[in-house]
């Protein structure tokens, strides 16, 4: 049997974007992923502090949200971002790696809906959420 | 009563350029995504140059929903507090040659939604956001973005952010 995970860790990790910000798909199953993204220097968007910037974690939320969508049972193709909205609840602390779990909740003809979250290394306090649409392929 | 005479343009100029190159050219991020921004006046126009790093859909290619969002949200961010900076600048209280040292604190997000209209080609994008409100606290701002034709966008953002405290 083809190990699925193997494939979707292969086929994420090869997103020339994915792959420069540094992101690892840890997780996949029916409808939900999990992506990390260590921190780097090149994050950064608050120098002051040493924040990694939030464009980072939109493109991380992205990812793993697309990741859930195309890996949901129904969804027989790719997919495509349709609008996705995120909520900053705090700053990332720096140095750590931010985990996005996100979980593709309903399926329809032509598009999928997400939600995700995104922590650092303190997993009991998200650093942002996100819900987003996404467009459903191939049918 | 006649009114002072007006600086010399390039003192004015060199002064606007050189603070908004220490705001950008400070921020790691923005530069590790190849954004840069086109000043006429007061007008801000964010260009993010293409590169093979931002291509999200190798197939297509097309760029990544996400590098998009980090585009509107940079242009969003570097022109919310451009205009929060812009009195000081014009005024001269702001010390452009020591502001790499002293960088003014950026706004925080809060939240922020893209709206994907069409895929991102391989191209150079652009972007300018248009601010509905500055307050003492909150900010919010609308942000475009296009390649070829300014007409067709091909994403749309809209963010509320919270503005730095005023430094007494």
């Amino acid at each position: 049997m083809v190990d699925k995970t193997a494939i979707a860790k292969q086929f994420i990790e090869a997103i020339p974007h994915a792959r420069a910000l540094g992101m690892t798909l840890t997780e996949i199953s029916a409808g939900e992923a999990a992506i990390s993204m260590p921190y780097a220097d090149h994050l950064v968007g608050d120098p002051r502090t040493g924040v990694i910037a939030g464009g980072a974690v939109s493109a991380l939320m992205d990812t793993c949200c697309g990741a859930a969508v195309m890996s949901h049972p129904s969804n027989p193709g790719g997919t495509a971002t349709i609008d996705l909205r995120i909520d900053y609840m705090r700053a990332a602390t720096p140095g750590q790696t931010v985990t996005t779990k996100a979980t593709c909740y309903h399926v329809t003809r032509s598009v999928a809906f997400v939600r995700a979250t995104t922590c650092d290394e303190d997993t009991g306090n998200p650093v942002a959420t996100a819900t987003g649409a996404f467009t459903v392929e191939g049918r | 009563m006649a009114r002072s005479r007006p600086e010399p343009v390039q003192v004015v100029k060199q002064r606007r350029d050189a603070t908004l190159r220490a705001l950008v050219e400070g921020v790691p991020y923005i530069r590790f995504m190849g954004i840069s921004f086109d000043r006429r006046g007061d007008e801000l126009t964010g260009v993010m140059a293409f590169d093979d790093k931002l291509i999200g859909n190798p197939l297509l290619p097309a760029l990544h929903g996400g590098a998009t969002a980090a585009f509107l949200e940079v242009t969003a961010v570097i022109t919310l507090s451009w205009a929060y900076l812009w009195e000081d600048i014009e005024s001269g209280e702001i010390d452009a040659d020591h502001l790499a040292d002293n960088l003014p604190r950026l706004p925080k997000t809060v939240d922020f939604t893209v709206d994907y209209l069409r895929s991102g080609l391989p191209r150079d994008a652009y972007a300018r956001a248009r601010i509905n409100r500055s307050g003492r606290r909150y900010g919010s701002v609308h942000v475009e973005a296009w390649q070829d034709n300014r007409d067709k966008l091909f994403a749309q953002a809209t963010g509320h952010f919270v503005m730095p405290p005023r430094e007494p």
